[in-house]
């Protein structure tokens, strides 16, 4: 349990970003106290209203979405939401997204201090709208300097997360910077590049890209022994959650199986609390 | 946790059985027993059932109608229309075949207070989104409201249940746009006169956003309040993935997108930015 204390996690089994709600739409379905951590959906400093029209198309074995990282913006978010949270007794990560390594880390400024926050997950898998053509923050130099600004405002005590996408080529190499420039531990995978059928950008998740995300995990586990990692990716059985953690991973976020199935993080809790 | 004075509230999973299935017009109506959801439903809910095999969106359904069977307690009635592999599946389940269902979800149609003055609602219900508008003729009846109903669909077959209508509602208007049966044409031809003759305080409505649009648009024009609830397509139907976005005006005049899943799909009409959702 050592390194999930280190990252103040309650146990191996946490939300993943966007797949949760505020929590208190969750909260009919899972003890939130009972998880592992809840990583709240990305939040920005200013409100974002996301995506119009189609958000979310079924593909075989996959869900795509073009959300838009809609969410209130800091301030309601840290009036409204983590309070709430946090006398659930959840432990809240707080999953952080802009358009600047500035706005980041001026994320991280607020957050570190903002009680209930028992983490901060930097999303670094989806490039901002906002920042494209200036940066992408999927490059392993950009996630670097967005991971070390973000480092710089968070005292140690609260640990920094990285997601990053499953990219098997490069997965490896991320790690490894975001890892130098200060990040506890890194979170693998997340949504891949996709395109709606009227091919619009847009993301995939689900079982499609879980086997994907197991490959990531155990790379970079076998190569960056040191590193924790959380392994996320089409991940609905105890079985898939035994395969991440068997490949090294010290824990695992739900994301698209709780969508199709709001009682998926509570049996998969009551699984390990069995299997332990 | 919960105090046992009050009525059990918010949405539970549970592993339902369809009870009883039968296809009537172009619509399956299957009957599911679903301990808790019955009991806490409210006009305007809906639930949801995950579908076995590859799908991984839910698929959501109005709660039709809800009674006592037997030995099963409470059952709630669903109306399926079949456009999809996920509506199929479930068209075709089995008497004691076994379901996810999530509900009563959503928010729901808001009554009158009980010791108003009578109050006049049309009711308009559009296709297979006329489903949740018996129960709410009924419950708006024992408040003592005068009922009007205006019921469409495209042909007889898409014409939810007519002859129930008639015993929710004082008055019935049935419209088709084949002319089938009832009056031809579309609610928009017809809802003015409705909402006239009825002198309608209050309007209710389910079913297409471009429908529920004319029907807003004519409660203002008529001087009532509306409440619509538009059909949109949901993926989790439970709030967690901001998949359902509804474009709509807060109380403080500023333009947000809300989930129609979770903080409708029950809104006030004239809320809506409908350019943005049905143009
Ligand atoms: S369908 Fe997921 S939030 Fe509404």
């Amino acid at each position: 349990m050592s390194v999930l204390e280190d990252l103040r996690l309650r146990g191996p089994v946490l939300t993943a970003s966007g797949c949760g709600g505020t929590g208190r739409e969750l909260a009919p379905y899972v003890d939130l106290a009972t998880l592992g951590g809840f990583v709240t959906r990305s939040i920005t400093l200013a409100h974002r209203t996301g995506a119009a029209g189609r958000r979310i198309v079924e593909t075989p074995s996959g869900l795509l979405n073009a959300v838009g990282l809609q969410n209130p913006g800091l301030e309601p978010f840290l009036a409204r939401e983590l309070p709430w949270l946090h006398q659930q007794g959840a432990r809240v990560i707080v999953s952080i997204a802009g358009a600047s390594p500035g706005e980041y880390a001026d994320l991280a400024q607020r957050l570190a201090v903002a009680p209930g926050v028992s983490g901060i997950e930097v999303n670094l898998s989806a490039p901002d709208q906002r920042g494209s053509g200036v940066y992408d923050v999927r490059e392993p130099f950009h996630a670097g300097s967005v991971v070390s600004a973000v480092r710089r405002e968070t005292p140690s005590r609260v640990p920094v997360l990285a997601k990053l996408r499953s990219d098997v080529v490069r997965a490896v190499e991320v790690s490894r910077t975001v890892a130098e420039a200060g990040a506890d531990a890194v979170v693998l995978g997340n949504a891949l590049p996709a395109a709606m059928p009227d091919g619009r950008p847009a993301r995939l998740s689900g079982p499609a890209v879980g086997p994907l995300a197991l490959r990531c995990v155990a790379q970079v586990c076998q190569q960056l022994p040191a590193l924790p990692v959380i392994g996320c990716g089409g991940i609905a059985t105890p079985a898939d959650v035994r395969a991440f953690l068997d490949a090294g991973a010290v824990a695992v976020q739900v994301g698209t199986a709780q969508l199709h199935d709001p009682m998926t993080l509570s049996r998969l809790i009551t699984a390990r609390q069995e299997d332990a | 946790m919960s105090t046992p004075s009050t009525a059990p509230t918010g949405p539970v999973h549970v592993t339902g059985t369809v009870l009883t299935t039968r296809a009537v017009g172009a619509y399956t109506h299957l009957t599911l027993v679903a301990p808790g959801i019955a009991e806490r439903m409210r006009p305007g809910t809906f639930v949801a059932v995950s579908v076995e095999g590859q799908l991984l969106a839910r698929r959501a359904f109005w709660i039709h109608r809800v009674r006592h069977a037997g030995g099963h307690g409470m059952t709630l009635e669903i109306v399926v229309e079949q456009v999809g592999a996920g509506s199929r599946w479930l068209a075709a389940q089995p008497v004691g075949a076994k379901l996810a269902v999530t509900g009563p979800l959503g928010r729901p149609f808001a009554l009158p207070k009980r010791d108003a003055d009578p109050v006049s609602c049309v009711l308009v219900g559009d296709g297979h989104g006329a489903a949740p508008m018996f129960l709410l003729g009924e419950r708006l009846r024992e408040r003592g409201a005068v009922v009007t109903m205006l019921v469409a669909g495209a042909d007889e077959a898409h014409l939810l249940s007519a002859l129930e209508a008639r015993r929710s509602a004082r008055s019935v208007t049935v419209v088709t746009e084949d002319g089938s049966v009832g009056s031809r044409g579309r609610v928009a031809d017809h809802i003015g006169e409705v909402l006239r003759r009825a002198a309608a305080d209050v309007v209710y409505a389910a079913g297409r956003p471009s429908v529920l649009r004319d029907v807003a648009e004519a409660a203002e024009t008529h001087g009532a309040w509306s409440q619509v609830a538009p059909e949109l397509p949901l993926t989790c139907a439970t709030g967690l993935c901001q998949g359902c976005p509804l474009p709509v005006v807060g109380e403080d005049g500023v333009a947000r997108t809300v989930r129609s899943c979770y903080e409708g799909p029950v809104v006030r009409g004239d809320r809506i930015r409908w350019t943005e959702l049905a143009p």
